[in-house]
C-alpha cells in the first residue's frame, strides 16, 4: 500500500510540476516593445499614482511627441487582454508612428495583471505567435480580468465605487468596470484611478479603450462614445465607412452603465471618452476548440453556423475575422477619429503618420510592423 | 490584505486535510481523487495559479 500511495504521490507531484511550470512561464512571458521614433520617454502608471508603483499593473505609458504642440490622446489597450487586436494596434502605435503635431500616450497592457492569468476553465493557450519576417513575436493570451494571483478573493457581489451599482462578483477584477476607480481600493481600482490621474494631470483631449467582442454581444464593431464624443464618433464612423474598405457604427455610452471607460472617463475628466470594439469569434461561447488558430483567423465552424441562423450580431462567413483584419479596423478607425479631431479643432490637433491602415495592415499582415528587438538598441527595448 | 492572507491560510489548512485524507484511504480511486482535488490548492497556496 505504502509502494502505491507513493506512486499515486508522485504523479501527482509530477502534474504539480509540469501545470505549475507552464502557469510560471506564461505569467513572466516578456515580451519586447522597440519605443519608436516619437517616443521621448517610457513612463509608469506608478508615475501618477505611487498605489501602483511596482505591482503588478504599474503599466508601461509610452510617450509620443511631435515637434508642433497641440492635443493629447491616449490610447488604451490590453484593458481586457484576452482582446489582442488593440494590445496589437497600442504595440504599432508604439513602434511606428511619428507624431508631427501634439502627443498620443500609448498604454498597450492597460491591465498587466490580466494579461498573465487566462480564464478558468476556458481552455485557453497560454500565449500566441505573431508571425514576422524575423521569426515571430510571442504574446501572453491574457484574460479579461485581472489575475487571482494579485487580487483575491472576490466578494458576493462586487458594488462600483462611487455610484454604488451592483455588477457581477467577478467584474471588482474587471478594469473596464472600475473606473473612476478609488486611491484606496483594490488592485484594479487603483489601476483605474492611475490613468484617471494620468487623463487629469495630462490633460488628455481624447481618451479611446481599444477591445474586441464576441459575435453574440450587440455592442460590435462599433465606437461607443460619450455624450462629449458624439459628433467625433459619427463623424469618424462615416469617414471610416466610407474611405477605409470596412463599416463601423457608433453606440452611445448608457449614462446608467457605469464602471466603463466611455462612461466614467467623459463623467469625471475633461477627456472626451471613446471605445473601440472589433469582432472576436474566440470570445463567443458557441466556438469550437479554443486554440491559437482560432485566435489568430476567428475562423469557427460553431460560430459561423450561428450566424446562419441569425443568432449574432455581425456577419462570418469560412474566411472568419482574422487578427490582421481586427487589428487594422483599429488603426484605420484611430486614424480617421485623429483626422476629424484635428479637422475641428486645428489648436488641440493631433497629427500621426508611419501607421498602416486597414488595406496595408491586411496585405503585409500584422507582423510586418512588429520591431526586431534583436535590431534596436537595448535601451530602447522595454518588456511589457 | 487581511482577508486575502486568511484566505490563504484556509486553502493552506484545506490542502493539508487533503493529504491527511489522502494518507488515510485504502482505496487507490479515493487516493488519486484526493490528489487531484488537491493540486489546484497546492497552485495557489504556492502562487503559481
Amino acid at each position: 500500500m505504502i509502494v502505491r500511495k507513493a506512486v499515486i504521490a508522485a504523479l501527482g507531484a509530477a502534474l504539480l510540476v509540469v501545470s505549475g511550470l507552464s502557469f510560471y512561464r506564461s505569467r513572466h512571458l516578456r515580451e519586447p516593445l522597440v519605443a519608436g521614433p516619437s517616443v521621448i520617454k517610457v513612463l509608469t502608471l506608478g508615475d501618477y499614482f505611487e498605489g501602483v508603483r511596482g505591482t503588478a499593473n504599474d503599466a508601461h505609458v509610452y510617450v509620443l511627441e511631435g515637434e508642433e504642440p497641440g492635443g493629447t490622446v491616449l490610447l488604451l489597450g490590453g484593458s481586457h487582454p484576452e482582446e489582442p487586436a488593440g494590445r496589437l494596434a497600442c504595440w504599432i502605435f508604439a513602434e511606428n508612428a511619428t507624431v508631427e503635431r501634439g502627443r498620443l500616450l500609448v498604454i498597450p497592457t492597460a491591465n498587466r495583471s490580466g494579461s498573465t492569468a487566462t480564464r478558468l476553465g476556458g481552455a485557453y493557450p497560454p500565449d500566441f505567435t505573431i508571425p514576422t519576417a524575423w521569426g515571430g513575436q510571442r504574446f501572453r493570451m491574457g484574460d479579461r480580468w485581472s489575475n487571482p494571483l494579485d487580487q483575491w478573493p472576490d466578494p458576493e457581489v462586487y458594488i462600483h465605487y462611487p455610484t454604488r451599482q451592483e455588477l457581477a462578483y467577478v467584474d471588482v477584477r474587471n478594469l473596464n468596470r472600475t473606473f473612476p476607480g478609488r486611491p484606496d481600493g483594490t488592485l484594479t481600482e487603483r489601476t483605474s484611478f492611475a490613468i484617471m490621474e494620468l487623463i487629469r494631470k495630462e490633460k488628455v483631449d481624447i481618451a479611446i479603450d481599444l477591445h474586441e467582442a464576441e459575435l453574440q454581444y450587440p455592442v460590435i464593431s462599433t465606437i461607443v462614445a460619450h455624450e462629449k464624443g458624439q459628433e467625433l464618433a459619427a463623424l469618424a464612423s462615416m469617414m471610416t465607412s466610407a474611405a477605409e474598405g470596412f463599416n463601423i457604427g457608433v453606440e452611445y455610452s448608457p449614462p446608467g452603465l457605469h464602471g466603463l471607460t466611455h462612461r466614467e472617463i467623459g463623467d469625471n475628466s475633461d477627456a472626451i471618452s471613446l471605445l473601440l470594439e472589433a469582432p472576436e469569434p474566440f470570445l463567443d461561447a458557441t466556438r469550437g476548440r479554443t486554440d491559437r488558430a482560432l485566435l489568430l483567423t476567428g475562423r469557427d465552424e460553431f460560430v459561423r453556423r450561428a450566424g446562419e441562423r441569425g443568432l449574432l450580431f455581425e456577419k462570418i462567413d469560412a474566411n472568419g475575422w482574422p487578427i490582421d483584419v481586427r487589428v487594422g479596423r483599429h488603426t484605420s478607425t484611430l486614424l480617421q477619429i485623429f483626422e476629424v479631431w484635428s479637422g475641428e479643432k486645428p489648436e488641440r490637433a493631433v497629427v500621426v503618420s508611419g501607421i498602416p491602415r486597414y488595406a496595408e495592415v491586411i496585405a503585409k499582415g500584422t507582423g510586418a510592423f512588429l520591431k526586431d528587438p534583436k535590431e534596436a538598441p537595448p535601451a530602447r527595448v522595454n518588456y511589457e | 490584505m487581511i482577508v486575502t492572507v486568511l484566505y490563504y491560510l484556509l486553502t493552506a489548512a484545506i490542502a493539508v486535510l487533503l493529504i491527511r485524507n489522502f494518507l488515510k484511504r485504502k482505496d487507490w480511486q479515493e487516493e488519486v481523487l484526493y490528489i487531484v482535488v488537491l493540486l489546484p490548492f497546492l497552485l495557489r497556496v504556492l502562487r503559481l495559479k
